[in-house]
C-alpha cells in the first residue's frame, strides 16, 4: 500500500509534468499577434521588396498550414487523385500559395492589426477576431483567423477571413471553375499552376 | 407603359427565384455561394470581360483621379451618399421586422441630415449610434425566403443574382424614396440626372476604395471571373445574415473543413 507522503510526491510529479508539457500550449490570439507584429516588422524594415518576400515566406512557411489548405481548396476533387498526383498538387500549390501570399501582403507598408477576440469553434478550430486599422486611403477592415488547432502546442492558420470573405473558399471555388471548365480535367488546374509559378 | 413593363419582369425574375425558396431550406445555408448556379456563364464571362473593358477605361481612371482629392473631401461625399442609402435601407429594416433597427436609422438619417449638413458629416456615428448596416430588397427578398436563383452578371452594373437584380427593380419602382423625388417629385431642386449623378458617384466612391484590392486579386487570381463571383456571393451571404463581425457563417462550413483530417 502506498504512504500518503509517496502519493502526495507521485501527485506532485504528475502535476508539475502536466504542468511543463501544457507550458508550451499556444493561445490562438497571442499566436496571432505574434505573427502579425512578425510580418509587421518585416513589412516596416528597411529591406528591399525582394528581401520582404523572401522573410514573409519564410513566416509563412512557419505559421501557415499550406498542405492543409491545399487540400481544402482541391474541395470533392481531391478524392480523385492518385498518390503521385497528390505529391505533384502539394508541391505545385505550396509554389503558387508562397508566390501569392508574399506579394499581396508586400504592397502594404506598414499595417497595424489589432487582435480583438477568440471564439472556438470546435477541438480543431478557433476564429481569432481582429481589425486592420484604417488610414487616409482606406477604412478600417474586419480580419477573421481561422485557426487549426488540432495541435494546441503548434497552431497554424489555415484561413482568413476579410470582411466576411473567406481567401480559402474563393480559391476553393476558383479552382473548381478551372477543372470544370476543363471538362472535369484536374491536369488543367495543374497546368495553371505551372504557368503562375513561372 | 414603363412601369407595366417593369412589374412584369419583376414577376418574371421572382418567379424564377422563386423554386429556392419554398424548401424551407435554412436562409444562410440557401445562400451558400457553392449552391448558386451559374446558369449563364459563357454570357456572363462575355459581359464581365466588356465590365473589364469598361472599368479599364472610364471607372478605374477616373476613381483614381477622384483619390486624389482631399481626404475630407472624400470622406464627404462617401458620408453623404452613406446617408442618402439610409432611404433604401430604413424601409427594408421594417420589412425584415428590424423595428429597433429601422428607429435607431431614422435617428441617424435625421441627425445627419440636419446637424451634419446633407450628411457631409457622421455626427450620429461621433455621439454613439451603433455602426451602420446597408439593407436593400434584395437582402429583405431573401429574407423572406426568396431564393437567390441563377448568377449574372449585368453590362456595366456587375455581379447579381436574379433575385438581386428584381430588388434593385424594386428601387426604381417606388422603392427608393430618394429617386421618387428626384425623378417625379415634381420640384425645382431635384430631377432624374441628380439620381443618375448620385448613382454614378456612389460608383466611383466604391472603385476608388477598391482599386488596390482589386489588382491584388487580378494579379493573384488564376481565374479572375471565379474569384470576383466567390467573393461577391460570399458578400451578399453575409449581408443577408447581417454577420460582418463574427463567425456565425464559418459554422456552416465546418463539414468542409472536418473532411481534410480524414484524407
Amino acid at each position: 500500500m502506498i504512504s500518503k507522503k509517496k502519493f502526495i510526491f507521485i501527485s506532485f510529479i504528475i502535476f508539475t509534468l502536466s504542468s511543463i508539457s501544457n507550458s508550451h500550449s499556444i493561445e490562438p490570439d497571442v499566436f496571432v499577434q505574434s505573427t502579425v507584429n512578425r510580418a509587421s516588422k518585416v513589412l516596416s524594415d528597411n529591406l528591399t521588396k525582394d528581401q520582404k518576400i523572401e522573410e514573409l515566406k519564410s513566416i509563412a512557411e512557419e505559421t501557415v498550414d499550406i498542405d492543409g489548405i491545399g487540400m481544402y481548396t482541391l474541395g470533392a476533387y481531391r478524392k480523385t487523385l492518385n498518390d503521385d498526383q497528390k505529391r505533384e498538387y502539394k508541391i505545385l500549390f505550396n509554389q503558387y500559395f508562397l508566390k501569392t501570399f508574399s506579394s499581396r501582403l508586400a504592397e502594404y507598408s506598414n499595417p497595424e492589426i489589432q487582435v480583438n477576440s477568440k471564439e472556438k469553434l470546435n477541438k480543431n478550430y478557433t476564429m481569432v477576431s481582429s481589425v486592420l486599422i484604417a488610414t487616409e486611403q482606406r477604412p478600417e477592415i474586419n480580419i477573421n483567423w481561422r485557426i487549426y488547432t488540432k495541435n494546441p502546442d503548434d497552431p497554424k492558420i489555415r484561413d482568413l477571413v476579410i470582411e466576411g470573405l473567406s481567401l480559402a473558399r474563393t480559391q476553393k471555388e476558383e479552382f473548381s471553375s478551372i477543372i470544370q471548365s476543363n471538362d472535369e480535367n484536374i491536369d488543367a488546374l495543374f497546368d495553371n499552376l505551372k504557368k503562375f509559378i513561372k | 407603359m414603363n412601369k407595366t413593363l417593369l412589374i412584369s419582369l419583376l414577376v418574371l425574375l421572382l418567379t424564377f427565384s422563386a423554386n429556392a425558396g419554398t424548401d424551407g431550406e435554412n436562409n444562410l445555408s440557401k445562400n451558400k455561394p457553392t449552391q448558386i448556379k451559374d446558369c449563364f456563364e459563357g454570357l456572363n464571362r462575355s459581359t464581365f470581360a466588356l465590365n473589364q473593358g469598361l472599368d479599364k477605361v472610364i471607372l478605374k481612371p477616373v476613381a483614381k483621379a477622384y483619390r486624389t482629392l482631399p481626404s475630407p473631401v472624400r470622406t464627404g461625399t462617401s458620408n453623404v451618399l452613406v446617408n442618402l442609402s439610409s432611404l433604401i435601407t430604413i424601409p427594408n429594416n421594417i420589412l425584415q421586422g428590424q423595428l429597433i433597427t429601422a428607429g435607431v436609422n431614422t435617428g441617424r438619417f435625421i441627425i445627419n441630415t440636419t446637424v451634419g449638413i446633407l450628411g457631409i458629416f457622421d455626427v450620429a456615428e461621433k455621439i454613439g449610434f451603433s455602426e451602420y448596416e446597408k439593407e436593400d430588397y434584395g437582402q429583405t427578398l431573401a429574407v423572406w425566403g426568396v431564393g437567390p436563383g441563377c448568377y449574372i452578371v449585368l453590362p456595366v452594373l456587375g455581379p447579381s443574382t436574379i433575385r438581386d437584380t428584381a430588388g434593385s427593380f424594386i428601387n426604381v419602382m417606388g422603392g427608393d424614396p430618394y429617386y421618387n423625388v428626384s425623378a417625379h417629385g415634381n420640384n425645382q431642386y431635384l430631377d432624374r440626372s441628380d439620381y443618375m449623378l448620385t448613382k454614378t458617384i456612389t460608383a466611383i466612391d466604391f472603385r476608388s476604395k477598391t482599386i488596390d484590392s482589386f489588382d491584388n486579386l487580378e494579379k493573384n487570381s488564376l481565374d479572375f471571373y471565379a474569384s470576383v463571383k466567390s467573393l461577391y456571393l460570399q458578400d451578399r451571404q453575409r449581408k443577408i445574415a447581417n454577420t460582418k463581425k463574427n463567425a456565425t457563417i464559418e459554422i456552416l462550413y465546418e463539414g468542409e473543413w472536418e473532411e481534410i483530417e480524414t484524407q
